[in-house]
């Protein structure tokens, strides 16, 4: 009985945003405060309705408006976009031109696909916990990064519902970057180019002084045990022929390079952690002042970077008017809900716990025939089910954002802190 | 900023501001930030003529980067136009500083009225005035650069000594010292680490420095990034077009309400095309309507064709051969295209009706002996036609027969026929990628230009040299630019006889 409900049916998904959906956070999260604001009325949301129609330049009132429209087209996910310089909705009858985006969170999306040429484990759109350290060890090196480069505080990871993660950054000057200002962070941050093979190989690190730039540096310390639990031993990366090749493709030593092919053909049983140990060996046995010694160790650096440090997908970053998926929608293939993550807890966090319609609506069904009781208000609903502690997550973030609000109502200088 | 520039577009008479000078001179420094409108009256000649001017230089810049100058290449070039269309002395020199002052603010914002319009143009527009604007900030005297960088706050912090040593590390480790000599690498290091010691920090946050950020050239805490005193310039540029692309959105947002009679809108329009094709090239009107002194005759056109002719005339020459007759408009563009060339009349009825093979005596000179004629101004309304200038070209919807081939031909058949038409002039399959790539990007007249230095190499032209130092713009331009190096080469003579016979 329990499992009887399919999770992608739009009955189901109904049910979902007519009982489930935290509308009233997701508006405060993007308002944040407690009166609509441009920053929700002139936001864009785009549906996409069952048959893959897709509908753009929608926007909303209130909270209310928002859930009646949803409940009324039934869209299976629906995407935020920036704030414009006037109501989206209002597109057709504004001169052409005068319908810009100003103001939008900073957005990154890090996918597993753009992993799958280092895990072993699954590949395209399967995910397991075993996959998802990836994800963490990406998670940890960006929430530093911004953290501490960039100084936002107001950051909030989302489960993408499959095989990724989204962060939102609302901080008021992340909200008001330019397009270019956010190329220039997504230039910051990516290390491994994403997109054709050959370009896969190069790291875009290395300037004239050929030492590592202190923010890589900075990760690439985080990221040495990642490198030897992940990737030495549970995705064993370099134990198949393929796998050691492509480690050996970074070796800019033939002689190493033939030593250790030699070394490992005679023993294909060799682990991804011997073999890493070997390549070690090689290196030491190098003159330690000599150049290739350098350019050996540089290699190995270079190595460790490619296999853990983050995979952006540069493109939902750079633009103001690039859609993402919001929160809490149900992933379609999956019918798990896009819930927030604590970046903190997030190598607990395990993508096949999250919680899929059918499991909340089983659960509210099983709450619902209790005796004596009112029938609940919507906002009880939720209380009763597994999305609860998500949904509390987004609250705080919100109340964090709208504090802050606050406080610049009153005292307008003290945001002015540059 | 924009009521004010609606009041100058309007012309209204300000004597008041002509009061504002500051210090007895009202532009200070050769360098604008253009934080204020020009409140002056000109005449519509002036606002024309002087945005022309300032569009030409742009136009270069715009070029230029299509063709991957490198920076000396580009300030070089832009240098030298500069100097040609809009000059802009510093306070010692003897010349008009207020007028070339005023006439560089002026035009300044003339093209922002042009260029407001759209998302690209803006783009743009805010790309090539800030490069022309590094490119005037570096050639500053340095007196005048600090003056000009005293006369506003770019909102930096200063970093005090303890701050530096705090983060001394990660400073130094992104730290590069202006080009040091030293050859040996250890020496070369202390001279980075002393440079170092002397270097003044100052503070910004992030978001003002994003092309330091991209490349990771600063370091960063907190969102406040540590920019070494010899990255300033970095800072001002930055703060230069972010002002410009906030002032161009609100000049977009209340042209609409541009109250204006007729007398600017087809001038602005005009103005925001030339990005197109560069400056419409007033080609004919420096040379001369007519190239004079050579008689060209109707038989010598194909030997030109084969050697000097741009690809587009190419293509209708071809054609014509093909099928022995063009329509109207092909007939219209190679038309004049072949008067302004040098063929007479005469000449040119002799040409036309010697390539319609199939049309009988008395149908030519029924249909078509009029319409050559009507070219040459001896019909109708007897005007003096010019030849179509490469905007024209690009811009004109109808391309059967006619038209930029770089524009309207798929890659692989411009690539087939730019092999077929100039691989005997020495263009290689190896140079087609580049000006695919360049075709790609829309720089229609940039990719001809490319193909002209290519097909001319044996003539000594180099890469970025162009047609005397200037980009196609014209198809006329490009031919008799190639005409001119072969007789030079080819010593004086009569080129079309020296060919015939």
């Amino acid at each position: 009985m329990a499992n009887q409900i399919d999770s992608s049916a739009p009955e189901a998904m109904l049910m979902f945003y007519r009982k489930l959906y935290p509308f009233k956070s997701i508006y405060n999260w993007l308002n944040h405060d407690q009166m609509p604001t441009k920053l929700f009325t002139h936001r864009e949301f785009a549906f996409t309705l069952q048959g893959d129609v897709y509908l753009r330049y929608k926007s909303f009132n209130s909270a209310e408006d928002l859930k009646k429209d949803i409940c009324h087209l039934n869209p299976t996910r629906f995407e935020i976009g920036p704030v414009y310089s006037a109501r989206p909705r209002d597109k057709k009858t504004i001169r052409p031109g005068g319908l810009t985006p100003l103001l939008r969170e900073l957005v990154f999306d890090i996918d597993m696909t753009d992993y799958d040429p280092v895990r072993t484990c699954c590949s395209e759109a399967n995910i397991c916990k075993r996959c998802w350290a990836f994800i963490s060890a990406a998670v940890k090196v960006l929430d530093h990064s911004i953290r501490d480069h960039f100084g936002y505080e107001k950051l909030l990871w989302v489960y993408s519902g499959r095989r990724g993660i989204h962060l939102w950054i609302s901080d008021k000057e992340a909200m008001e970057l330019t397009d270019q200002q956010r190329k220039a962070i997504v230039g910051w941050m990516n290390v491994v180019s994403i997109g054709s093979k050959e370009a896969s190989k190069r790291l875009n690190i290395r300037t004239a002084s050929k030492v590592l730039p202190p923010p890589i540096q900075d990760a690439l310390v985080q990221l040495v045990s990642t490198f030897t639990d992940l990737i030495l031993e549970d995705q064993d990366c370099f134990a198949s022929e393929s796998g050691y090749e492509t480690l050996l493709e970074f070796i800019p030593n033939a002689t190493v390079v033939s030593n250790l092919r030699n070394a490992w053909e005679k023993d294909p049983e060799r682990s991804s952690e011997d073999k890493w140990e070997d390549l070690k060996q090689q290196v030491k046995q190098v003159d330690r002042n000599s150049p290739q010694r350098v350019q050996l160790k540089q290699a190995m650096e270079d190595i460790i970077l490619h296999y853990t440090y983050p995979r952006i997908d540069a493109e939902v970053s750079k633009h103001r008017n690039h859609l993402l998926k919001a929160p809490f929608c149900i992933h379609p293939k999956t019918g798990r809900v896009c819930v927030p993550v604590d970046p903190s807890k997030i190598d607990e966090f395990d993508p096949e716990k999250v919680p899929t319609v059918s499991q909340l609506l089983t659960e509210l069904d099983e709450f619902i025939p209790v005796d004596g009781e009112e029938k609940p208000s919507d906002e009880d609903l939720v209380e009763r089910t597994s999305l609860r502690p998500y949904v509390q997550m987004l609250d705080q973030h919100a109340a964090g954002l709208m504090t802050v609000k606050r406080e610049t109502k009153q005292d307008p200088d003290a945001a002015l802190t540059w | 900023m924009f009521k004010a520039g609606e009041r100058k577009a309007n012309i209204v008479s300000r004597t008041a501001a002509e009061s504002s000078y500051v210090s007895g001179l009202k532009y200070p420094v050769p360098l604008n930030f253009y934080d204020k409108p020009p409140l002056f009256d000109i005449t519509i000649e002036e606002f024309e003529t002087c945005a022309l001017d300032r569009l030409r230089i742009l136009a270069e810049i715009e070029s230029s980067a299509a063709r991957n100058r490198t920076w000396e290449e580009l300030t070089k070039v832009i240098s030298a136009q500069c100097e040609k269309y809009m000059p802009l002395k510093d306070n010692s020199s003897m010349t008009d500083i207020h007028g070339q002052r005023r006439r560089d603010h002026l035009s300044h914002f003339v093209l922002r009225l042009a260029f407001c319009r759209s998302e690209d143009l803006r783009k743009r527009y805010i790309k090539a005035e800030t490069q022309l604007f590094k490119i005037r900030y570096e050639e500053c005297s340095h007196a005048d650069k600090e003056a000009f960088l005293n006369s506003r706050d770019f909102g930096c912090l200063s970093v005090s000594t303890e701050e530096k040593e705090k983060y001394r590390e990660q400073l130094l480790s992104v730290y590069f010292s202006p080009r040091s000599e030293a050859a040996r690498e250890a020496a070369r290091e202390a001279a980075r680490e002393a440079a170092f010691e002397k270097e003044k920090y100052l503070k910004v946050r992030w978001a003002r420095v994003p092309d330091l950020v991209e490349k990771r050239r600063v370091f960063l805490h907190g969102g406040w990034a540590y920019v070494p005193g010899l990255d300033q310039s970095s800072i001002v540029f930055q703060e230069f077009e972010s002002k410009l692309d906030k002032a161009l959105e609100t000049t977009a947002r209340l042209l609409p309400r541009l109250d204006e009679d007729e007398r600017l809108v087809p001038v602005l329009e005009n103005l925001a095309q030339g990005f197109l094709t560069g400056v419409p090239s007033e080609w004919i009107a420096e040379n001369g309507a007519q190239v004079s002194g050579e008689e060209l005759k109707a038989e010598s056109i194909d030997e030109l064709a084969k050697n000097h002719y741009p690809l587009c005339m190419k293509t209708i020459h071809d054609r014509l051969r093909r099928d022995q007759h063009l329509k109207h408009f092909g007939r219209l563009q190679y038309g004049l295209f072949l008067k302004v060339l040098g063929l007479s009349v005469e000449e040119a009825v002799v040409f036309w009706r010697k390539s319609f093979k199939r049309i009988t005596d008395d149908k030519f000179n029924k249909e078509y002996r009029y319409n050559i004629r009507h070219l040459y101004g001896l019909e109708g309304k007897r005007a003096n036609y010019p030849a179509k200038n490469c905007l024209q070209i690009l811009t004109s919807g109808n391309t059967t027969d006619c038209g930029c081939p770089y524009r309207t031909f798929t890659p692989e058949n411009l690539n087939t026929a730019l092999l077929s038409a100039y691989a005997p002039l020495g263009l290689k399959a190896s140079d087609l990628t580049e000006i695919t790539q360049t075709v790609k990007n829309s720089h229609f007249h940039v990719a001809c230009t490319r193909v002209f230095e290519i097909t001319h190499a044996s003539y000594g032209v180099k890469k970025g040299e162009a047609i005397g130092g200037e980009s196609v713009t014209h198809p006329n331009q490009y031919a008799s630019g190639s005409r001119e190096l072969w007789k030079k080469v080819h010593g004086g003579g009569d080129l079309d006889m020296a060919e015939v016979t």
